[in-house]
């Protein structure tokens, strides 16, 4: 009868710390509704992964041999081997994303580039701490603000740090209402954050529509070759939206599709939050890392539209700066709602979800570029 | 200061050069659609 207390036995402390971290995000996405459909899934796997001789992970056998894990067989064959996961689920984002805002003010673009510099300055940051190239990269994507884009950049750059990565990412995702309006704080006064926009949009053809997602991919695959997957499947994703004779592919691609994706991808993710990993002072460090990525982030877009600010007549809230990271609504709301209190008639909301988008296409460029730039600098 | 930094730095200024490159030509193309693909307002005849 010994069988029946191996696996009590077994069990190690960090592995009771993985189950109460996998409670605690359970506890998040339940009570707190913080990004519920990604955080439910990964503590739920990390509670899996986390019991001893776990038959969701490979096992060698006593008399059988290897036997395969359900949750090592979906993190093999959907992330690592092919990246499919994240990439999918760029079908159904690049579907569910209307460009209009932007394409109605395209001078908004410029935001989302400004505000991934929160990535670039983490990494710097990182490597300063001591870690190599690929992993302060790897970590500097948690400010693209967007979890696929991080989980395929750590993956395709073989960081090992896969799981706190993605933990990091949602989390912090779902703090941005938290996070922003601080960092916002820091660098604006109150005088600034009631500056009014007027909302004077310029028409968007139905031609400018279809032709935006064939055009942002063609440029972005020939200047960064390494964002074509991920700017490709997103507007992908959005050229069948903006089609009009796909409506039922389209409606699948925004609901099934991101559903079906976001319940595997929560739950395999948790195959990279085995105790042995997760369990370190690392962790602690990538999360301190992710939340100055998404502070640097929002800082760089505000100070960037401050700087616009010298040569503009027409002034703009430099609050529309920060939703260029890409955390797509929630930045949006969060700069409407700071435009309100700082004066009730502030009404920003256009504008900032016109920054919030192009913040969408300027991450998943990102993550190109720097999937194909350290590689070069190894 | 150690390589990884240097790479760090370098890094920063290859990422954001090509970032807002991409955007800038994407910006560019934008305003060439709106300009090409509006229909402009017919003019009054007097």
């Amino acid at each position: 009868m010994e069988f029946l207390f191996e696996g009590i036995l077994a069990i190690s402390w960090k592995q009771v710390i993985m189950w109460v971290i996998g409670s605690l995000l359970i506890y998040l996405a339940i009570t707190k509704e913080l990004e519920p459909s990604l955080l439910l899934p990964m503590g739920f796997g990390a509670i899996l992964v986390n019991i001893p001789m776990s038959g969701v992970l490979n096992q060698t056998l006593e008399g059988i041999g290897q036997v395969q894990g359900i949750i090592d067989w979906l993190f093999e064959v959907g992330i690592n081997a092919s990246e499919a996961m994240p990439l999918l689920l760029f079908i159904g984002i690049g579907a569910m994303i209307d460009f209009g805002p932007l394409l109605s003010n395209p001078r908004l673009l410029l935001f989302g580039a400004a505000a991934q510099f929160g990535i670039f300055a983490t990494i710097t940051v990182a490597s300063l701490m001591g870690y190599g190239l690929a992993d302060s990269a790897s970590f500097g994507i948690i400010g693209a603000a967007d979890g696929p884009t991080s989980i395929l950049v750590s993956q395709v750059l073989k960081s090992n740090y896969i799981g706190p990565i993605a933990v990091a990412a949602y989390s912090y995702m779902a703090l941005v209402p938290i996070i922003q309006p601080l960092a916002i704080k820091l660098v604006t006064t109150k005088n600034e954050r009631k500056i009014k926009m007027s909302y004077n949009p310029k028409s968007v053809s139905r031609m400018t529509r279809l032709l935006f997602p064939i055009i942002v991919t063609l440029i972005a695959g020939l200047v960064a070759p390494a964002s074509v997957s991920l700017v490709g499947f997103l507007m992908f994703g959005n050229l069948i939206r903006e089609c009009g004779v796909l409506r039922s592919l389209s409606e699948t691609a925004q609901n099934s599709l991101v559903n079906l994706i976001t319940l595997l991808l929560g739950i395999t993710i948790s195959a990279s939050m085995k105790a042995d990993v997760f369990v370190s002072m690392d962790t602690i460090k990538i999360m301190i890392l992710g939340l100055l990525a998404f502070v640097f982030d929002t800082m760089a877009g505000v100070l960037f539209a401050k700087f616009l600010n010298l040569f503009l007549k027409e002034k703009i809230n430099p609050m529309v700066g920060g939703a260029g990271i890409s955390a797509f609504p929630m930045s949006a709301r969060v700069i409407q709602k700071m435009g309100l209190e700082a004066d009730h008639q502030n009404h920003l909301l256009m504008h900032a979800v016109g920054a919030n988008v192009a913040g969408q296409i300027a991450s998943v460029i990102a993550g190109g570029v720097i999937i194909g730039l350290v590689p070069t600098l190894w | 200061m150690n390589d990884n930094v240097i790479a760090s730095f370098k890094l920063m200024g290859m990422g954001m050069t090509a970032i807002f490159l991409v955007i800038i030509v994407i910006y560019v193309a934008v305003n060439l659609l709106h300009r090409f693909t509006n229909k402009k307002p017919n003019k009054k005849i007097l």
